[in-house]
C-alpha cells in the first residue's frame, strides 16, 4: 500500500464521517462546521488525482463564501432545535434501507461495470491543471462562462431584493414629488395687523438708586 | 494505486448520505440544504475523478459550472430561507402551507 493509498483513505474517511455528521447532529451549527470539513477533505480528494484548480476553488468558494452564508444565517435565526428534530429518528428505518439499496446498486453498477479505465493519466501531468482549464474556459467554453457569470449577478440581484426590508425611519424622498413642488405648497404670506406699541418698559425695580 | 473505482465508491456512498440527510431532517430547511451540497460535493467528485482519468476536460469545466449555480442556489435559497423566518417565525418544512400544496 503505497503512501498515496493511505491518504485517499484517509481523506476518504474523513469526508464520508463529517458528511454522516452534517445530517445527524443536533445543532445546525455544529452541520455547518462538518459540512465546512467535508468539503475541505473532499478538496484534498481532488489534489490527490491533480484537479488543482477546483480543490483550490472548492475551498476558496464552499469554504469560503457558501459556508461563511450558511454560519450567518444559522446563527441569525433562533431555531427551535427540538420542535425540528421531532420524528428524527422514526424516518431512520426507511431513510437507511433507501440509502443502503442506493448505495449497493451504485457499488455493484461500479463493480460489475468494471469502471477502471487506467490508473491516473500521464496526459495532463505534463501541463498545469490549471493552464489547461483556463484555455478551455476562455475558447470552447466562453459562451457558458459568461451566462455562468451572468447566473450569479441574477442571484445577487435576487438574493438583495428577496431579502431587503423597507425602512420605516428611512429620508428618502421621491425624486419626482420633489421637482413637481411650487412654490404655492410651501409657502404661505400672511399679512399680519402691526401692533400698536403701548408703553416704554420700566427700567428695573431692583437696581438700587444712586 | 487509487483507482476510478475508489472515488466513484466514496462519490456513490456520499451521494446516499446527502438521501439519508434529506429523509431524516423533513423539517428542518437548513439541513436539507446542507444534505443538498453534500449530494452536489457527490456528484462533483465523480465529474472529476471521470475527467482526470479520460484525460478529459470538459468534465471539470462542468464542475466549474455546477460550482458556480450551487452557489447562486444556496444564496438566494438562504435568502428565502431569512424571508420565510421573518414571515412565519419558523423554518418547519410542514409550516408551509400557504400555497395550499
Amino acid at each position: 500500500m503505497s503512501f498515496q493509498d493511505i491518504v485517499f483513505i484517509v481523506f476518504a474517511a474523513i469526508l464520508l464521517v463529517s458528511g454522516f455528521r452534517v445530517v445527524t447532529s443536533k445543532n445546525p451549527v455544529h452541520a455547518a462546521l462538518f459540512l465546512v470539513l467535508a468539503f475541505v477533505s473532499a478538496s484534498a480528494l481532488w489534489l490527490l488525482i491533480e484537479a488543482e484548480f477546483l480543490g483550490i476553488g472548492l475551498v476558496l468558494i464552499y469554504v469560503g463564501a457558501v459556508m461563511v452564508l450558511f454560519l450567518f444565517v444559522v446563527m441569525m435565526l433562533n431555531i427551535d432545535i427540538e420542535l425540528l428534530r421531532k420524528g428524527f429518528w422514526k424516518s431512520l428505518p426507511l431513510a437507511a434501507v433507501v440509502a443502503a439499496i442506493m448505495v449497493s446498486e451504485l457499488i455493484l453498477l461500479i463493480k460489475v461495470r468494471g469502471a477502471d479505465v487506467k490508473p491516473a493519466n500521464d496526459v495532463m501531468h505534463s501541463a498545469s491543471n490549471s493552464h489547461a482549464l483556463g484555455k478551455l474556459l476562455y475558447s470552447d467554453f466562453i459562451y457558458p462562462f459568461e451566462i455562468a457569470a451572468v447566473i450569479l449577478l441574477v442571484a445577487l440581484v435576487a438574493a438583495v431584493g428577496l431579502t431587503f426590508r423597507k425602512r420605516k425611519d428611512s429620508k428618502y424622498v421621491d425624486p419626482g414629488k420633489q421637482a413637481k413642488v411650487m412654490r404655492a405648497d410651501r409657502l404661505k404670506v400672511l399679512r399680519v395687523q402691526s401692533e400698536k406699541f403701548l408703553e416704554q418698559p420700566q427700567p428695573n425695580a431692583d437696581t438700587p438708586a444712586e | 494505486m487509487i483507482g476510478l473505482t475508489n472515488y466513484l465508491i466514496v462519490a456513490a456512498i456520499l451521494f446516499a448520505i446527502g438521501v439519508l440527510g434529506i429523509f431524516m431532517n423533513r423539517r428542518n430547511l437548513i439541513i436539507l440544504l446542507m444534505s443538498l451540497e453534500l449530494m452536489l460535493l457527490a456528484v462533483n467528485i465523480n465529474f472529476v475523478a471521470f475527467s482526470q482519468f479520460l484525460s478529459d476536460m470538459s468534465g471539470q469545466l462542468f464542475v466549474f459550472f455546477i460550482l458556480t449555480v450551487a452557489a447562486a442556489e444556496s444564496a438566494i435559497g438562504l435568502a428565502i430561507l431569512v424571508v420565510l423566518f421573518r414571515n412565519l417565525n419558523s423554518i418547519n418544512v410542514e409550516e408551509l402551507e400557504s400555497l395550499k400544496g
